[in-house]
Formats: C-alpha cells, sequence, structure tokens
C-alpha cells in the first residue's frame, strides 16, 4: 500500500474555504497580533487589545454568513464539520473570547507585565475552541484540544514573579498534559478497534461488536475521563480550585467558561457521534461523574470562604447539571436529540452568567483588593450597580426565575424526567437537592453584599472601565434575554448530531 | 510477529508511564512519565495502523509527536520558571493554595 502511495500523484482535496473562514480569520489575526508586539514592542501595547478584539469581531461575519447560508457543509472526508451545532457553539466561543478581552484590557498588564503576547495567546486558544467544535475526527479533535490547552497553560500562569501563579500554571500543565495522555491512549485503542480516526466509523465499529468489550469499554472510559478533566467533573476536578485562585481573574474567568465549553463540546461530540451506539457503557460512566459533580461541588462550595475558590466549585456543580442530561441520552434518538440540546442551553446560559459574576468580582476586587467574601461585604453601599449585576448573575447560577439559569436548569430536568427511566429519575432528584444546596451559598454572598456593613468603612465609589461596563452589558442581555423569553432565544441552541452520526 | 506483542509492550509502558505520575515527586521526572505514556501512544497507534492496514494511525502519531514536543517545550518553561523563583522543583513543596 505504501508503494503504491508513492506512485500515485498527489491531488489536493477540493477544500471549502467558506466553511473553514472563521478559523482563517483567528489565524490571521492572531498572527497580527503577534507581529505587531514583535516588531512594535512596547509602541503596539495601545493597540493590541483592540486588534484582537476587532479580530474576534470580524470572525463572527463568517459565521454570521454560513448560519445565513445553513447548509451542513462536511470537509476533509468527515473529520471537519459545519453544522447547526458547530456554529452554535462557535459564536458562543467567540463571543466569550470577546468579553474576555474585554476583561483582561490593562488587568493582565497590572504588576509590570507583557501584555502583548497575551491577545496573541487567547486568539490561538480561541482558534482551538472553535476548531473543536467542528472535530470529528480523533485527529482533528485531538490538535484543537491541545491548540487551546497549551495556550492556556502560558495564560495561567502568566505573572511570572508571582509564585501563587507559577503553582497554579505548573499544576494545570501537568494535570492536563497527563489526562491528555490518557485521553490519546483511550483514543489509540478506539483506533485500534475501528480502524480509522473518523467518529462516525467508530460508531459503526464499537456497534458491531467484533472488538472485544474490554477495549471498547477502556478506550470510551479513558477517552470521557480526559475531557471530564477540561469540564472539571469530579473526581477529575482537584486542579480547579487551586488553578483558578492562582491565576490572573481574567483568565479564570476564561478557563472556567470557555475551556468548560470546549470541553463540553468535544465530549457531546464524542457522545453523540463516536459512542452513541454503545450508551450501557458511557451512560453509567456519566451518571456517576454527573451525580458526584453536583453533590462534591456543592459540599465543598459551602465552606469556601474565597469567592475564586467559591466560584471554582460551583462551576464543579455547574459542570454535573450541564453533563447529566448525557446520562439518559441513550435512551431513544428523540430523548438523545433532547439531551444535547438541554446542555448546549445550559453551556449558552452559563457561559453568559458565569463571566458576568467574574467580570464584577474583577471590579469589586480593584477595590477591595482581595478575593474573600468578607470584603465585598455591603458592596451596595458604594457599588449599587455592580451589586445589582451581581444578583443577577448570582440569582441566574442559582437558577431564579425570571433569569437565563432557571430555563437552563428547566431544560435538563425535563430532559431527566422525560426518558422514563428509574436512573433518570434518580438523577433528577439528586440534582433538585443540590440546586437547593447552591442556593443557600450564592444567596449568603448576595445577603452579604446587599446587607452587611463595609469592612474598612471606605465607601468611595468603584470606578468601572468602559470595557467592564460593556462586558458587563452583553452578559446581563444574554443572561436575562434567555430567562425572559427562553422560546424564542432556544430556537438557536436545539441542534442535533444524530441525524449526521447515525 | 503478532499485535498482542506490541500492545503489551505499550501498555507496560503506559502503566510505569501512569506510575511514575503519581509517585515521582520532581517536575521533570514527571514530565518524562509523561513522555512515556505518550509513547505507549504512538506504539499502540503505529502497531494497529501496521496491522490493521491503514495510514491514519501513522499520521495521528506524526501530530502526537509534533505536539508532544510543544507541550514540553511549554513544560519546561514552567519547571525552570517555578526554579527560578522557588529554588526548587518538588512537587510536594509548592502547595501555597488549599481549601
Amino acid at each position: 500500500m505504501g508503494v503504491d502511495l508513492l506512485v500515485l500523484a498527489f491531488e489536493r482535496p477540493a477544500i471549502d474555504w467558506h466553511a473553514f473562514a472563521p478559523e482563517l480569520v483567528l489565524l490571521s489575526v492572531g498572527s497580527l497580533v503577534t507581529l505587531l508586539d514583535i516588531v512594535f514592542l512596547e509602541k503596539a501595547r495601545p493597540y493590541t487589545a483592540v486588534v484582537a478584539g476587532l479580530g474576534l469581531l470580524a470572525t463572527a461575519v463568517p459565521l454570521l454568513t454560513l448560519a445565513l447560508d445553513g447548509t451542513d457543509r462536511v470537509l476533509f472526508g468527515g473529520a471537519y464539520v459545519v453544522d447547526e451545532f458547530a456554529l452554535v457553539m462557535k459564536v458562543v466561543f467567540v463571543l466569550a473570547g470577546y468579553v474576555v478581552i474585554l476583561l483582561s484590557t490593562n488587568y493582565v498588564a497590572e504588576g509590570d507585565y507583557w501584555e502583548n503576547e497575551y491577545y496573541g495567546l487567547l486568539l490561538a486558544a480561541v482558534m482551538g475552541m472553535v476548531m473543536m467544535a467542528s472535530s470529528r475526527d480523533l485527529i482533528s479533535l485531538f490538535v484543537a484540544l491541545e491548540l487551546l490547552s497549551i495556550p492556556a497553560y502560558l495564560m495561567v500562569a502568566w505573572r511570572k514573579s508571582d509564585l501563587r501563579s507559577n503553582e497554579a500554571g505548573l499544576k494545570y500543565y501537568l494535570m492536563g498534559v497527563f489526562a491528555s495522555a490518557v485521553m490519546l491512549y483511550g483514543m489509540s485503542l478506539l483506533f485500534g478497534i475501528a480502524g480509522s480516526t473518523l467518529l462516525s466509523d467508530i460508531n459503526t465499529a464499537v456497534v458491531a461488536g467484533g472488538a472485544s468489550v474490554s477495549v471498547v469499554t477502556l478506550g470510551i472510559v479513558f477517552v470521557v475521563a480526559g475531557f471530564g478533566f477540561k469540564v472539571s467533573a469530579v473526581p477529575f476536578h482537584t486542579w480547579a480550585p487551586d488553578v483558578y485562585e492562582g491565576a490572573p481573574t481574567p483568565v479564570t474567568a476564561f478557563l472556567s467558561v470557555a475551556s468548560k465549553a470546549a470541553g463540553f463540546v468535544a465530549l457531546l461530540a464524542l457522545v453523540f457521534v463516536g459512542f452513541y451506539g454503545r450508551p450501557e457503557v458511557w451512560e453509567p460512566l456519566v451518571w456517576i461523574l454527573a451525580a458526584l459533580s453536583m453533590t462534591v461541588g456543592n459540599l465543598i462550595a459551602l465552606r469556601q470562604t474565597n469567592i475564586v475558590r467559591l466560584m471554582a466549585y460551583s462551576g464543579v456543580a455547574q459542570t454535573g447539571f450541564m453533563i447529566a442530561p448525557l446520562a439518559v441520552a441513550g435512551h431513544s434518538t428523540a430523548v438523545g436529540d433532547q439531551a444535547l440540546s438541554a446542555t448546549v442551553t445550559y453551556l449558552v446560559i452559563y457561559a453568559a452568567m458565569n463571566l458576568g459574576a467574574f467580570a464584577v468580582i474583577i471590579s469589586l476586587a480593584r477595590k477591595t483588593g482581595s478575593a474573600e467574601i468578607s470584603s465585598f461585604a455591603g458592596a451596595f453601599r458604594y457599588a449599587p450597580a455592580l451589586t445589582v449585576a451581581m444578583t443577577v448573575f448570582m440569582g441566574s447560577l442559582a437558577g431564579i426565575p425570571p433569569l437565563g439559569g432557571w430555563f437552563a436548569k428547566f431544560e435538563v430536568f425535563r430532559v431527566l424526567t422525560t426518558a422514563g427511566d428509574p436512573w433518570g429519575y434518580a438523577l433528577a432528584v439528586v440534582a433538585a437537592v443540590n440546586a437547593a444546596v447552591a442556593l443557600y451559598y450564592y444567596a449568603s454572598i448576595l445577603l452579604r453584599m446587599w446587607a452587611d456593613d463595609v469592612p474598612d468603612g471606605d465607601v468611595g465609589a468603584v470606578p468601572i472601565t468602559p470595557s467592564l461596563a460593556s462586558a458587563l452589558a452583553i452578559c446581563g442581555v444574554v443572561t436575562l434575554l434567555f430567562g425572559v423569553v427562553p422560546q424564542t432565544v432556544a430556537r438557536f441552541t436545539h441542534v442535533s448530531l444524530l441525524a449526521l452520526g447515525g | 510477529m503478532f499485535l498482542n506483542q506490541f500492545l503489551l509492550l505499550s501498555a507496560a509502558l503506559f502503566a510505569i508511564g501512569v506510575y511514575g505520575v503519581l509517585a515521582r515527586r520532581n517536575g521533570v521526572l514527571v514530565l518524562m512519565s509523561i513522555e512515556l505514556i505518550l509513547n505507549a501512544v504512538n506504539i499502540n497507534l503505529v502497531a494497529f495502523a501496521a496491522f490493521g492496514n491503514s495510514l491514519a494511525g501513522e499520521v495521528f502519531t506524526l501530530f502526537v509527536i509534533a505536539i508532544a514536543a510543544a507541550e514540553v517545550g511549554v513544560g519546561l518553561a514552567m519547571v525552570l520558571l517555578l526554579y527560578r523563583n522557588a529554588r526548587n522543583i518538588d512537587l510536594s513543596r509548592i502547595d501555597l493554595m488549599r481549601g
């Protein structure tokens, strides 16, 4: 076979440039930012953030034209697919990236750190996420994952002379690389079974049942575990609190939203396109991950005094909610489609509310100089607008109507109960108990901000920069839209993968 | 030659690598253990590709090797950074954050 290949003339496969345009725009803007940094050094400083932000907005243009066009595009023999699901997630990633740039402007440079490269890295990571949304092949999933992860490791360790940032970076790096190595081992086993790296071929092979059950199980478990790390599901969550605390806060916001969403996108593609025919392997696994993440995340969050660590554990608990619909997704194709829609809807709402909460934390921590919850006491006295915003985001995270979070939780409960499976009902009960527990700690933060006295008595106003204000506005509007007119907005997040992978 | 021989070799390498990651406390040794796991992956991929008559495995291996090189570059830079600031790369001694 090898010899034949040499004889054959190389023929370039047809490339659909339109389908690939968002990635190309990100690539060229990312390179442009890096070039600006190298050529103009300090002089480029005022412009890099602007160029990166405009670049992300420009990426939205081809995304929009692709959405208007509406046809599913299949590239590279099925390894790369631009469909509704991919487009929705790409828009989320690009918007989340834009909000992170708004949050980062000036912030990452504080303490005399070089700011310019940061935006190049951020754009590379966003490109990784955008690619992840389209990947339907082991190789492209792996490359997208690493394109996202490697810049993220560097961004976590951004404060080079701060030991906490170094520690966070190294921990994230070692655990991340370990997780992706284990995941790769699982991928190699799956490749062995299927003889192909395409997820649809893997589905055919795992359904056929010719391969040994233990190899299929091992492969699926390892791959799910690798992405379980990325989405910080218990028991793969141990990195999250330390990394969130040590990293610069905008990077934490990025990790907790964008990189988690990217992990979910990969998990969804794998489960729905790659493993859908073998639910008896992944359903129990997902059930355990979901129940553990919700329970452990919430219980540990209850006793946190640092708000960033609290957000880390709350993020772990939210992961449990997002992954829960997958535990019944194999029941039937209809339930599978609903489960996918529920998870995607939750991801979109979660991205908005969590980024918003981080925007408030960043603004307030500027004044208080601390991330301890006690230092935020009495924030209503000096920052009423921020306190109201925090109420919206925290209320949404807790799932109080009419904020976006309730609709996200509603969708999850609906899927868990419509499947008519005892395990689904059991998980719904676990989720309901956890939603109540979570309400307690979200509400106690709000109570302190509204009712307590300011600890140091300083009630000088908190300056809100225009970029932070726009970040808050974007997140607030999305959170409220999903809560007030859910059916209108949810049309965009009700997507399907099964028709394609089936 | 049987496929099993390669798979056993790679499983052994994988196990050694996982043991190293969990048991070693030195940053560089942990990195080396991770490399062992990645090499186990490569052996698996190439063996499957050779016995299954598919080129995808070899291509995947090339990607793994290239990306692992980039990863190690970042990892060593980070270990070096930590050494500069803390004068030590013992992972059990860097625990500023807990809770």
